[in-house]
């Protein structure tokens, strides 16, 4: 089924059409996506699947006060995946002629050496929509969005004098996917996306910083019409962090107290569970969390967990790259280890149903196990009387981004607005700072936490293997009592 | 396709751009042929393989810039990209500094700089698949310690590229890089498991490293983390090793290109003829090197490429420049455009020249201090220099490496940090586009417990 929006025709719409869509040159109907998975299987094997992708982004950037430039980009290709045991051939072909899609095929099939296997009748699935637009801003009229950037422009330079330079950009993608798989699902998805972000520089006194602030999701323009998301909204929202930014002192280095802002701060669980949790890393048994099913991983405040259902949510999927619909998954539950994040394969390791994670960054890859929003639920405190808890210690709300080792768990996030919190107060903005912990040690060590869940803006985007896919987080206020801050000032010195 | 395809596709796209109203306009294609493996714990676990291509345009209306790119090279597919990139053009605003070079400064001639080996695309599926398991299975046997594994690799890639403006250049050239990686695991205690990869990768599949030896190196480095600990918070020497200081260096680039220099996004913008490191650092971006990872032999405005020395012994020289930054800042071009059709300069074999002290002098004449082999994360502001990573390595005590750490960071502005390396080992190994030998920082804050 195709939700394509029911938009008043637009001649524009034609060029959003897949190549591989009902009527276009290269239609991929059930009957052809058999005989390309028929051609996978071939040689044997235990499934197959097909992924055909047609996405067109577009971009405009401002700087100097002008629009710079505007770009567009299309990308189109199947991928032809053939799974047998532990093992998958993957190929993927640009060119959308018949014999180069069961060259492909033949290709993937090279993994498998047998007789050839049965497909499945292939069946249309139903679903949900998660992102239901009815104007796909790719198809916008350009100089509408020419002017988001210029508004964001006026309005950095309006909201202070220490504003020396201004950046805008508007980054938009319509992505359409088809997904056939040798059990018999053939499932399409419409997925837009858009992401706004604005970076000042501010300069006084010789001092230098800069400050961003950004957001989007999978609407349409109406994006700037929600509270608080207007060009000026961002753009007054940049300048405050760089100007604060400029009396920032030496951060702390050493052990101590962290609370963490709602929102953004869910960087936090994306990289201190989150990865550890995605099942190909349990599968092989290389995460520091394998094996810990039902064991307590968190302090008991914690419940974590996976939704790709959220309207509109960066991360959100209507159906995942393997034809899976995206579901919510509990992955910690009172600080108790509840389950992975699964792609087809590691469900089939592990002799449980799919959850729907299975995501790559396009045709030119095969699927993994992905994050989708990953939120931290809300606990029993207030967020001020989170921060007079605090005698010592560093209070954050903007990160630059994060990393972790799966092996041992350690992980790192950098902050790119924080504060000291002296006797129960926030006090002065300290410079970027990175934090260290390990995810176990510093989830047992969440001591308070907020009713105050927040989602991020859609900023994030996640990375493994070499392979990005947009991630949503969201988390209420979050003390930790002791994690380490990489700071420069030795306390004492 | 091979090259001379390309080149036909880039001359009959830039003629319908100039046919449909450009007044200028740049084109640029690619295509290869890509396959990589991975083996598990001696069992096949991908196999990967495509042929890839893309076309893309940079168009000129007077000042107005468009910019358009597709996957798909079908007629239709082509002419889209074509009226997408003119009708983008009268989406911009007029940026009075827009154009492409003066024709005069174009690279007419250039050197064949040995960038593509034909013997990478010979590497068939079975054979790739028996370099990766080679490389796991010398992890796997290096040490009973190493209980698992997250897989070996091994991966070939061979295109070619073509670029035409009508400025008047025209020119391509045909690329290779072979490359192979394992990370071996080992069980460590409280439920942590450690790895280290370690990896190898060159443009002549035969100078490639030996894979059973990057197998033994990895599983070397792997083991040699069991145990790691947290040190307490302190100011200290840190050596770095050259994967880790070539980091240093990938963020220290992006300081010096001139986009960062009129985007006053660069710590370094008053610096110029200044000292901004110590005596003992040269910086040299170099895309003439035979053979080299990041060699070209003209950028990605057509100019020639040549060698800049961008620090010499601690004093800044010189930005690295591509025509429309040069154009902004009053300067000219230093032939170090990135190859695709945005503008912007990127490194080509970026480097610290080695010294003469080897790695293990280095260490020896180090009485305490942290050994660092990894970092983690993104602690990099590049408007200021502030600099604070996690990192991993060992601890060095009286001029021995005395045991494991991890879960610390590191930090110091990188004023100081450069500033302050007090030592340059002789260990350059050219394997990526930036590349580094073994340094040391006097002092930096490092915090754990």
């Amino acid at each position: 089924m195709n939700d394509h929006p029911a938009t008043p025709r637009h001649e524009g719409l034609a060029s959003l059409r897949a190549p591989f869509a009902p009527g276009a040159p290269f239609e991929i109907d059930r009957e052809r996506a058999r005989k390309i998975l028929e051609a996978a299987l071939s040689r044997g094997g235990d499934a197959a699947d097909l992924f055909a992708e047609f996405s067109v982004g577009a971009s405009m950037a401002l700087e100097d006060g002008i629009v710079k430039t505007a770009t567009r980009g299309v990308s189109l290709g199947v991928g032809v995946r053939v799974q047998r045991g532990q093992a998958a051939g993957y190929a993927y072909t640009e060119d959308l002629s018949w014999e180069s899609l069961l060259r492909a095929a033949e290709t993937a099939a090279q993994i498998a050496s047998g007789d050839a296997r049965a497909v499945a009748e292939v069946q249309e699935r139903t679903r949900h929509d998660r992102y239901k637009v009815d104007f796909p801003s790719v198809l916008a009229a350009g100089m509408g969005k020419r002017e988001l950037l210029l508004r964001a422009d006026k309005a950095a330079h309006a909201a202070d004098s220490k504003v020396a330079r201004v950046e805008a950009s508007l980054a938009e993608s319509f992505r359409e996917v088809l997904v056939a798989t040798s059990e018999g699902k053939f499932v399409r998805d419409t997925q837009p996306m858009i992401r706004f972000g604005v970076r000042v520089i501010a300069e006084a006194d010789g001092k230098r910083q800069s400050g961003s602030s950004g957001g989007g999701g999978r609407y349409g323009l109406e994006y700037f019409d929600l509270p608080g998301k207007s060009p000026e909204d961002h753009a007054r929202e940049a300048v405050r962090v760089a100007v604060a930014m400029l009396d920032a002192r030496e951060a702390p280095a050493g052990e101590m107290d962290v609370v963490l802002a709602p929102g953004d701060s869910g960087i936090l669980l994306h990289e201190a569970v989150g990865h550890g949790l995605e099942a190909d890393f349990n599968r092989k048994g290389v995460s520091n969390y394998s094996g810990r099913v039902g064991t307590p991983v968190a302090s008991s405040l914690c419940t974590v967990v996976d939704r790709s259902d959220i309207d509109f949510g960066r991360g959100s999927i209507n159906v995942d790259d393997e034809g899976n619909e995206g579901t919510s998954t509990t992955l910690i539950e009172g600080g108790v280890l509840k389950g992975y994040l699964h792609d087809t394969f590691s469900a089939r390791h592990f002799g449980i149903d799919p959850t729907g994670n299975g995501r790559r960054e396009s045709f030119r890859s095969a699927p993994l196990p992905r994050m989708t929003n990953t939120l931290l639920l809300e606990g029993p405190h207030k967020h001020d009387e989170i921060v007079a808890s605090v005698k010592r210690g560093i209070y954050a709300t903007r990160f630059g981004g994060g990393q972790v080792d799966i092996a041992s768990g350690d992980f790192v996030f950098s902050l790119s607005e924080a504060y000291l919190i002296e006797d129960g107060k926030l006090t002065a903005p300290v410079k970027d700072v990175n934090l260290i912990g390990n995810g176990p040690d510093a989830l047992g060590k969440v001591t308070m936490l907020g009713d105050d869940l927040a989602i991020s803006d859609g900023i994030w985007t996640c990375g493994k293997d070499g392979q990005s896919v947009p991630v949503g987080v969201g988390c209420p206020t979050i003390k930790i009592s002791g994690m380490t801050v990489g700071g420069t000032a030795v306390q004492g010195r | 396709m091979d090259t001379s395809k390309l080149q036909d596709l880039v001359d009959d796209v830039l003629s319908r751009l100039m046919k449909g109203g450009a007044s200028d306009a740049k084109v640029v294609a690619r295509a290869g042929q890509d396959l990589s493996v991975r083996v598990r714990l001696g069992e096949v676990e991908l196999v990967e393989e495509a042929g890839t291509r893309s076309i893309a345009a940079r168009v000129f209306k007077g000042k107005r810039v468009g910019i358009a790119s597709s996957s798909d090279l079908t007629a239709e597919g082509v002419a889209r990209l074509v009226s997408d990139a003119l009708e983008l053009a009268d989406l911009a605003q007029e940026d009075p500094h827009a154009g492409l070079p003066d024709p005069s400064e174009l690279a007419k001639q250039w050197p064949d700089l040995g960038l593509f080996d034909p013997a990478c695309g010979g590497v068939l599926a079975g054979e790739a698949v028996e370099r990766a398991s080679r490389c796991e299975k010398a992890a796997m046997d290096f040490d009973k310690r190493i209980t698992n594994s997250e897989g070996g690799s091994f991966g070939r890639t061979a295109g070619g590229f073509a670029m035409a403006t009508s400025g008047g250049f025209r020119g391509g050239y045909s690329g290779s890089y072979a490359s192979v990686s394992v990370s071996p695991v080992a069980a460590d205690e409280g439920g942590k498991n450690r790895t280290a990869g370690y990896w190898s990768a060159r443009r002549q599949l035969a100078r490639l490293e030996d894979e059973a030896a990057v197998g033994r190196e990895a599983a070397r480095r792997t083991v040699a983390l069991l145990g790691a600990k947290k040190v307490p918070t302190q100011e200290a020497p840190v050596v770095f090793d050259p994967d880790a200081a070539r980091s240093l260096l990938g963020a220290f680039a992006g300081c010096v290109t001139g986009d960062a220099i009129y985007r006053r996004s660069s710590y370094l913008l008053d610096l110029m003829d200044q000292s901004v490191a110590s005596p003992l650092v040269t910086l040299v971006d170099d895309p003439l090197i035979p053979g080299g990872p990041g060699s070209r032999p003209f950028d990605g405005d057509g100019l020639a490429a040549r060698r800049n020395v961008v620090v010499e012994k601690g004093v800044l020289k010189t930005w690295l420049l591509d025509a429309y930054a040069a154009r902004r800042l009053g300067m000219k071009s230093t032939g170090s455009a990135a190859g695709s059709t945005g503008t912007g300069a990127g490194v080509s074999n970026f480097y610290l020249e080695p010294g003469a002290t080897t790695r293990d002098e280095i260490i020896r004449s180090t009485a305490r201090g942290l050994y660092v082999t990894a970092m983690m994360g993104f602690g990099f502001n590049a408007v200021t220099g502030d600099f604070s990573r996690g990192a991993v390595g060992w601890w060095i005590e009286n001029g021995e490496l005395a045991f494991p750490v991890s879960e610390v960071t590191i930090s110091l502005n990188f004023k100081d940090l450069f500033g302050s390396i007090d030592a340059v080992g002789d260990d350059l190994d050219l394997k990526s586009g930036v590349a580094a030998p073994t340094i040391r920082v006097s002092r930096m804050t490092i915090a754990g417990s």
